[in-house]
């Protein structure tokens, strides 16, 4: 079969203008760091006939991830929904609830053993023997240890079910974990983190397009991020980084120098330590990013930046 | 015979929330609602610096993100005497306003409306009927046949792959769906399109703050985002809020109205009695005289008469929620303590504590808002709860209700994108006449308190900080889903929430869709699911749908 013609088709029926569409297959090849000959598979990849089963578990997080998510363009939430992944559980937008959302968790889970995608949102609480966070009667714990092994592999989005995120900062008072912390040895199976408080979608998109596209997830670093989104610091790639090599830095907000868009190292900018893709992806369809903003990075993507970058407002 | 229905997990909102409900001839006699995720922000907030305080509360909630962020920082600036300058005031309201768009629009379509719409029904229905109907509702909503023929395709299409993803399991075909396939099909196009204009929306958010979820451009004492007070910025946040606004007013506002005329007899199910807002949009310095949403009581449903707010009469109640201790203390002195223990509805069966104004359990949020607003003469209010009740043919009494909540929400959206384009003018004009300040320094005192309070998409919200050798000693949170859906108190008032359930019509109760209905017009911020329980046996069986 023709793909592009299929596509075409596909796109068609979907309202979708093929130019729209191209621009977003660009986008995440490069966000990916693949060539943009990549676009045309990528683009095939997305709008395929078996959609890939992604059960999405939502434990102690605060739904940002998640509606990050929804903030998607590239490709809209919808496109994702409907046409490219095949959402057999998740909390946030489940038509079904009680009963009959927990028997389409338990029969997906069934169903698809050792070829759905676990996504996980938000931390694991363990003090207790898990008793802080409960749904439909069971620990968090216990539905981790349950579902997460069944999968295929595991994709912790944010900061929270990556290394613990909010929950788990001192004195920690629920012992939230991330999952991979929570389930030690009782999860035999890759695990992806996709740090971020919020991550940016298209850190998720491309580690699900890598997937579809070469059956296999992406490169890692030594904390399992994705290296396409976090191989290189904020520093590297800040657009005020020539002010830092000059010695031009911002002393106070609302400034000459703040609106001179100098930088944010005295403000507590922690930039140099921190690895993620924010300046060149920007958030929002590529609206704007903390440092654009004004505001210091505050290290959202690393492990327990909640104690370690913190005051936030201190300079490194 | 009572029964006991319990859905746990409610799913389509935020966090984790557990409702049991006792049911009796076939409607709700008693109801209680539980939230079973504790995190603990309050403890971790103990030490750290109080300028760091609104990265952290923000995290409380990324659906209502923001407002976390925004209530602390008022709270910080209220305990160093510190007021932000007029140009940081605004940026802060915009920022707020397009929240209360972006969430509305999100609760509307994607967390409330499959309660009322029956997504398999939409595949039966005639797109040419469809458009007409639609053009009906909304002349300048501009939909023609082939797109409604188009999201039938694309829908069958999706049902025939086997793979119904969200919505598997759904209540589909329930007798308390009321729409026409027509009125189906129109709801589910506009879900779908609704999913992109949230995203568009949220872009507002990140023009001046940088990205949604999650803003990062605030700071104690004003914003950080001087350097996008420029022509160019200003207009994409023009454009972008010139777009949100025409899908409120010619699908969001018009959906609602249509949708509400077939389920006319939800105007007398889930109302409460007492009402608070604290207001919101500060206009100049002075609090609450300037809110642009006023503040005020409303007791017993009576609109003629709105009380002032006095802060002082808040206390919170543990007597039933897990935490230690029974005394009912106000926020400022407040405690949070956990003391986890099996969940007993006799006992104590939830992580959200009970607050109580005067005694008395209030709602909160746009209804409650929108009340105090109608009840204080507010013009634009005014103007379109009439029209709403005029245009649906039914009483003023109907706005207690399910019904009336759901309406109430699309309503304030209206009054607030109609606001907003006044506060960016005025932003304009102080650029345009060199008055760019968007920061005010202080000094951080030793010891200090103080209070932050505003009303957020889900209702009033208040922080409560106290300061000791320049760190935080105690914090405390009063978020509106706890004013909303918190248990009862001590001397065993119902919440809100339980409240409105008390003679909800269960026509199955295998099949509780009716619960839903009105849980999630309050737009829970907490997640749940639904269990029988026999009282005899104690069994709990679970029910399934379709
Ligand atoms: S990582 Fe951040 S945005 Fe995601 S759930 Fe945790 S607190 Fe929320
Ligand atoms: S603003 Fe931050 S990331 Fe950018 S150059 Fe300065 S320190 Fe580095």
């Amino acid at each position: 079969m023709s793909c592009d013609k299929s596509i075409d088709r596909r796109l068609a029926e979907k309202g979708v203008s093929r130019r729209e569409f191209l621009k977003f297959c660009t986008m995440v090849s490069a966000t990916m760091g693949l060539a943009p000959s990549f676009a045309p598979k990528i683009a095939q990849a997305i709008t395929g006939s078996q959609r890939l089963p992604v059960v999405y578990l939502s434990f102690a997080e605060c739904t940002g991830c998640t509606e990050g998510l929804l903030r998607s363009t590239y490709p809209w939430f919808d496109e994702l929904l409907l046409e490219t992944l095949s959402l057999e559980y998740n909390e946030t937008v489940f038509a079904a609830a009680g009963e009959q959302a927990e028997k389409a968790l338990h029969d997906a889970v069934t169903k698809y053993e050792g070829q759905f995608l676990c996504v996980v949102a938000g931390a694991i609480p363990t003090a207790g023997d898990g008793i802080y966070g409960m749904i439909a009667g069971k620990t968090m714990l216990e539905i981790a240890r349950d579902i997460c092994p069944k999968s295929m592999a595991v994709i912790c989005i944010g900061t929270c079910a990556s290394f613990g995120g909010v929950a788990a900062a001192a004195p920690n008072p629920t012992g939230a974990k991330g999952v991979e912390d929570a389930l030690g040895e009782a999860l035999p199976k890759p695990v992806v983190k996709i740090p971020g408080c919020p991550p940016n979608p298209i850190n998720f998109v491309g580690t699900v397009v890598n997937y579809l596209l070469f059956g296999k997830l992406p490169e890692l670093d030594a904390y399992k991020r994705p290296l396409f989104a976090y191989g290189k610091t904020i520093h590297d790639q800040c657009p005020r980084r020539s002010h830092f090599e000059n010695g031009e830095f911002v002393e106070e907000w609302g400034s000459k120098e703040a609106e001179m868009g100098w930088c944010l190292y005295n403000m507590g900018c922690k930039g140099p330590e921190t690895y993620n893709n924010c300046p060149t992806v920007k958030f929002n369809d590529g609206t704007s990013w903390p440092v654009q903003a004004g505001h210091p990075c505050i290290g959202c993507s690393e492990p327990d930046f909640w104690d370690t970058m913190s005051p936030f407002y201190k300079a490194l | 015979m009572a029964q006991r229905i319990v859905v746990d997990p409610i799913t389509r909102i935020e966090g984790h929330l557990r409702i049991e409900v006792e049911v009796a001839n076939g409607k709700v006699t008693n109801a209680w609602s539980s939230s079973t995720l504790f995190r603990g922000l309050e403890i971790i907030l103990k030490g750290r610096d109080p300028r760091d305080a609104w990265l952290f509360t923000q995290r409380a909630c990324g659906v209502c993100t923001y407002v976390h962020g925004l209530a602390s920082i008022r709270c910080v600036e209220d305990a160093v005497g510190v007021t932000a300058p007029p140009n940081a005031r605004l940026i802060r309201n915009l920022l707020m306003g397009v929240q209360i768009l972006h969430d509305h629009l999100v609760h509307f379509y994607h967390l409330h409306a499959l309660d009322w719409v029956d997504v398999v029904s939409a595949l039966q229905a005639d797109p040419v009927k469809a458009s007409q109907i639609a053009n009906q509702v909304s002349p300048a909503g501009k939909s023609g046949p082939s797109d409604f023929k188009a999201v039938q395709q694309r829908l069958q299409k999706f049902v025939d792959s086997g793979q119904l993803g969200l919505f598997t399991n759904g209540y589909w075909g329930h007798p308390a769906y009321k729409l026409p396939p027509e009125v189906n099909l129109i709801a589910t196009a506009h879900y779908l399109e609704a999913l992109r204009q949230q995203a568009r929306t949220a872009r507002m958010h990140a023009v001046f703050g940088a990205k949604n979820p999650h803003l990062q451009s605030l700071v104690v004492g004003g914003v950080s985002c001087v350097a996008d007070l420029n022509p160019d910025r200003i207009s994409e946040f023009l454009y972008l809020w010139k777009e949100t606004k025409d899908f409120i007013d010619n699908v969001y506002l018009p959906d609602v109205l249509a949708v509400a005329g077939f389920y006319k007899d939800w105007g007398a199910i889930g109302g409460t009695s007492n009402f608070l807002a604290y207001g919101e949009f500060p206009q100049g310095e002075k609090e609450p005289e300037s809110l642009f949403l006023p503040r005020g009581a409303i007791f017993k449903r009576q609109l003629g008469k709105v009380d002032a707010v006095d802060v002082d009469k808040i206390v919170e109640h543990v007597k039933y929620s897990w935490y230690e201790g029974d005394k009912a203390l106000h926020p400022s002195v407040g405690e949070t303590k956990p003391a986890p223990s099996k969940l007993d509805t006799a006992k104590e069966y939830s992580w959200t504590k009970a607050p109580r104004y005067m005694d008395e359990a209030m709602e909160v949020g746009p209804l409650a808002r929108v009340l105090v607003a109608y009840g204080r003469g507010h013009e634009p209010t005014r103007k379109l709860v009439d029209d709403a009740l005029k245009q649906l043919d039914v009483p003023a009494e109907a706005l207690f209700s399910t019904l009336g909540r759901t309406a109430g929400r699309a309503i304030e959206t209206k009054i607030i994108a109609d606001a907003m384009e006044g506060w960016i003018m005025e932003l304009v004009e102080n650029i345009k006449r060199g008055e760019n300040r968007t920061f005010a320094s202080y000094e951080m005192p030793q010891e200090a308190a103080g209070m932050g309070l505003n009303d957020v998409p889900r209702g009033a919200l208040g922080h409560w900080i106290e300061i000791k050798g320049q760190k935080i000693a105690n914090y405390q949170m009063v978020v509106p889903s706890t004013w909303n859906l918190g248990p009862r108190c001590a001397a065993g008032k119902p919440g809100p929430v339980e409240e409105a359930l008390i003679g909800t019509p269960i026509a199955d109760p295998k099949r509780p869709v009716e619960i839903l209905r009105t849980v999630h017009s309050f737009d829970p911020c907490i997640a749940c699911a639904v269990h029988v329980i026999d009282p005899r046996t104690n069994e709990v069986y679970k029910f399934k749908v379709a």
